[in-house]
């Protein structure tokens, strides 16, 4: 088993293998990538739609194909029916957008379920006529690495190939338009022609993507890299080449264990794979993850906590909360009986005069919206300037002596 | 249509129960449509089918009530995720949705094909569009006639669930009318009168995963959206008011399901074909041209 994954992997397993991988590696990358604007437009359903509504494209193009007398199955054919389906769903949802008053989410279910309820009809019909062609129909459902022919494969790779060049080409525009509509419209960019090439991106590589991941997944391939790639970075430049690479590799180690078990569909494979990856992501990126952001809040929570403690320390006041008495005690700030050692004490004075300075900081700074961004738990004296510091200690003099 | 001993025991059936996994599907819907949480709908029916297959994994068997507590916990352990996704991660939800519910279904998959699934009648098409025409009525007609109590006993028992699900959406619906209404169209309004909206909220989900995994057996999960959106968005583009557009979107869904099953059953053999088609994907594409009608030609389609 091991053997023949390792040969897989390295390129190795046979011609027909090898393309196909290669194909799915182009695929993964350049769907991650659209995916990024598709995100940032906040239009990831749309995509499920759509790949829906290529159910009965590919049930009319092959009943089309069949009645010329073809075999019904050339790949080019059916994935041209898929793509005139899925744009006439397409332009259904922009239709309903436009013109009712429906909002979005509704279009899309309406799209999507009504597509294909068509699709799962004709090809009930299919199932009737004596062709026997409904079993690699229904590998668009859920995509299948097994069956592929030579020509499939070379679709394949050319596809996704000419619509990562394409892709490529538009990255700059499209992130400006993703991000800043408005200011793209006053540098007058044609945001029509983006729009509707970004879309055909799209469609272009759901119909693509259907004999590998099949149409109820493929739309993994366009969201999952994406939201993992958001964890890790704010900078659209990094989570754009972040999520191209985490599709990559998803259709690259999907494609070859699929290679490797022949009897499971490949869709739900690199579909597990990209969820791996998002986990890994939501876990354990730095900033975003789960555990950085449960660490910054134990952080936080512990400066809280030695602050209070310490200002209780200053007026003589019993801690009783058990998390303040661990920091306290683990700084040397307290002896086992509660009372103050002499570092603590020192610690304990410095709080109260912190305490003292934000508080008339404060109350200087009443007009300056600046300063709401401050929580007291830092050094004044690391926020203002040294005649500052002055004016305020000097008001608090004033206090001491008036006391 | 000759209403004979053949209708009653083929389609009788089958049409009553489209009919009410319509209803009970139109009804959450309504609400969906309106707080613009359609896509809710589409995620709960795509994580049924992993639901069921977990049941079966566990229990062994493909017994109605072990599969429909499945995929209840399924629909409520996604939406539970997609909040975690939305809230921690800071996630737009349609996204954190796509993640969660392709997953789901991918694993879904991936244990149906793993297991031995071969002995029951489970597979993944049948989940995804139903098997309508399968719920036939064969009683033993010794007695000679449907109404006698052994007849009826051998009814489907799926029509029995529908219908209960119904009348208790029925009674959900009058018990909470006010709280649903105001909530649906004024949520900050609704949280200080001191409504719980966030209850509402999770209840509304809620009612759609039972709706979506009691209608699921029947026609499938993809033709469930269907129900959900489609009534409901025709209905709202016929009237302003709440109530008219509930009851037009109960009519606009027993007509699609009667119409549905009776284009796809029956008129194949009016013109002699021998073979009939997917009653439920005929559903769906009769709710989806009704809605289509409505856009052209509802009084109130414009955006105000």
């Amino acid at each position: 088993m091991i053997e023949n994954l390792i040969e897989i992997i390295l390129f190795q397993a046979g011609y027909n293998v090898s393309l196909v991988l290669f194909g799915a590696t182009i695929l993964g990358f350049v769907a991650g990538m659209a995916g990024v604007f598709i995100f940032l437009q906040k239009r990831a359903l749309v995509c499920d739609a759509l790949a829906h509504a290529t159910l009965p494209g590919i049930a009319i193009a092959f009943l089309v194909m069949t009645f010329l007398g073809g075999t019904g199955r050339s790949l080019i054919g059916l994935l041209f029916g898929a793509a005139l389906t899925a744009a006439l769903g397409l332009y259904c949802i922009d239709l309903i957008n436009r013109y009712t008053r429906l909002s979005e989410d509704v279009a899309i279910g309406a799209i999507l379920s009504v597509f294909f309820g068509a699709g799962v009809v004709l090809l009930t019909y299919i199932q009737t006529l004596s062709f026997g062609g409904v079993a690699g129909l229904e590998s668009f459902l859920f995509g299948a690495v097994a069956g592929m022919l030579l020509e499939d494969a070379y679709i394949l790779v050319i596809g996704s190939g000419f619509c990562l060049m394409i892709l490529l080409l538009l990255q700059r525009p499209l992130t400006l338009i993703s991000f800043d509509r408005v200011y793209a419209h006053s540098l007058r960019l044609n945001i029509r022609f983006y729009d509707l090439s970004l879309m055909m991106l799209i469609m272009g590589i759901t119909v693509i993507g259907l004999k590998i991941a099949g149409l109820i997944l493929i739309v993994a391939l366009l969201i999952i890299p994406t939201v993992a790639a958001r964890f890790w970075s704010d900078n659209i430049g990094f989570i754009l080449w972040a999520s191209a690479i985490i599709g990559g590799l998803s259709g690259f180690m999907g494609a070859a264990l699929s290679a490797l078990l022949p009897d499971m569909p490949t869709g739900p494979i690199i579909v597990l794979i990209c969820f791996i990856f998002f986990l890994l992501s939501f876990l354990f990126a730095p900033f975003r993850g789960v555990l950085a952001q449960f660490m910054k809040q134990r952080q936080f929570q512990e400066k809280v906590h030695r602050r209070q403690g310490l200002l209780a320390l200053g007026h003589n006041e019993k801690i009783y909360d058990g998390l303040t008495l661990k920091i306290l005690s683990r700084e040397g700030y307290l002896r086992k009986d509660g009372m103050a050692t002499p570092l603590g004490q020192s610690a304990a004075g410095k709080a109260l005069l912190e305490e003292k300075r934000w508080q008339i900081f404060r109350q200087m700074s009443v007009h300056n919206s600046n300063v709401k961004g401050f929580d007291e738990l830092e050094d004044i004296a690391n926020f203002l300037t040294s005649d500052e510091l002055n004016q305020i200690d000097i008001i608090i003099d004033k206090q001491n002596r008036v006391i | 249509m000759i209403l004979g001993a053949d209708f009653i025991q083929f389609s009788l059936i089958p049409i009553l129960i489209a009919c009410f996994a319509s209803i009970a599907c139109a009804l959450p819907g309504n609400f969906l449509v309106l707080r613009r949480q359609a896509m809710v709908g589409d995620a709960i029916s795509h994580v049924v089918l992993p639901g069921i297959v977990f049941a079966f994994l566990l229990t062994g068997t493909v017994s109605t009530w072990p599969m429909i507590g499945g995929a209840a916990f399924a629909a409520l352990f996604a939406v539970f995720v997609i909040e975690l996704i939305h809230k921690l991660g800071r996630i737009e939800s349609g996204a954190a949705m796509g993640v969660v519910f392709t997953t789901m279904f991918a694993v879904g998959v991936i244990l149906l094909e793993q297991s031995d699934t071969s002995a029951v009648n489970l597979d993944v098409e049948h989940a995804l569009y139903g098997n309508l025409e399968s719920l036939i009525w064969l009683p033993s007609l010794a007695e000679n006639s449907y109404l006698s109590y052994a007849a009826l006993a051998e009814i489907p028992a799926e029509l029995w669930r529908m219908i209960g699900i119904c009348v208790i959406f029925l009674v959900l619906l009058v018990l909470f009318w006010r709280p649903l209404k105001i909530s649906t169209f004024d949520e900050g309004f609704a949280a200080s009168i001191g409504l719980r909206v966030a209850t509402i909220r999770y209840s509304l989900v809620v009612c759609a995963a039972l709706a979506a995994v009691m209608a699921f057996n029947a026609v499938g999960s993809i033709i469930v959206i269907a129900m959900f959106v489609c009534p409901a968005a025709a209905a709202r583009l016929m009237t302003n008011r709440l109530l008219s557009q509930i009851y037009i979107s109960v009519v606009i869904a027993v007509a699609s399901a009667m119409l549905g099953f009776i284009l796809a059953s029956h008129v194949p053999l009016w013109f002699g074909y021998v073979n009939t088609f997917s009653s439920a994907g005929m559903i769906a594409v009769v709710s989806g041209l009704l809605l289509a009608l409505a856009c052209l030609f509802g009084r109130y389609k414009m955006r105000s």
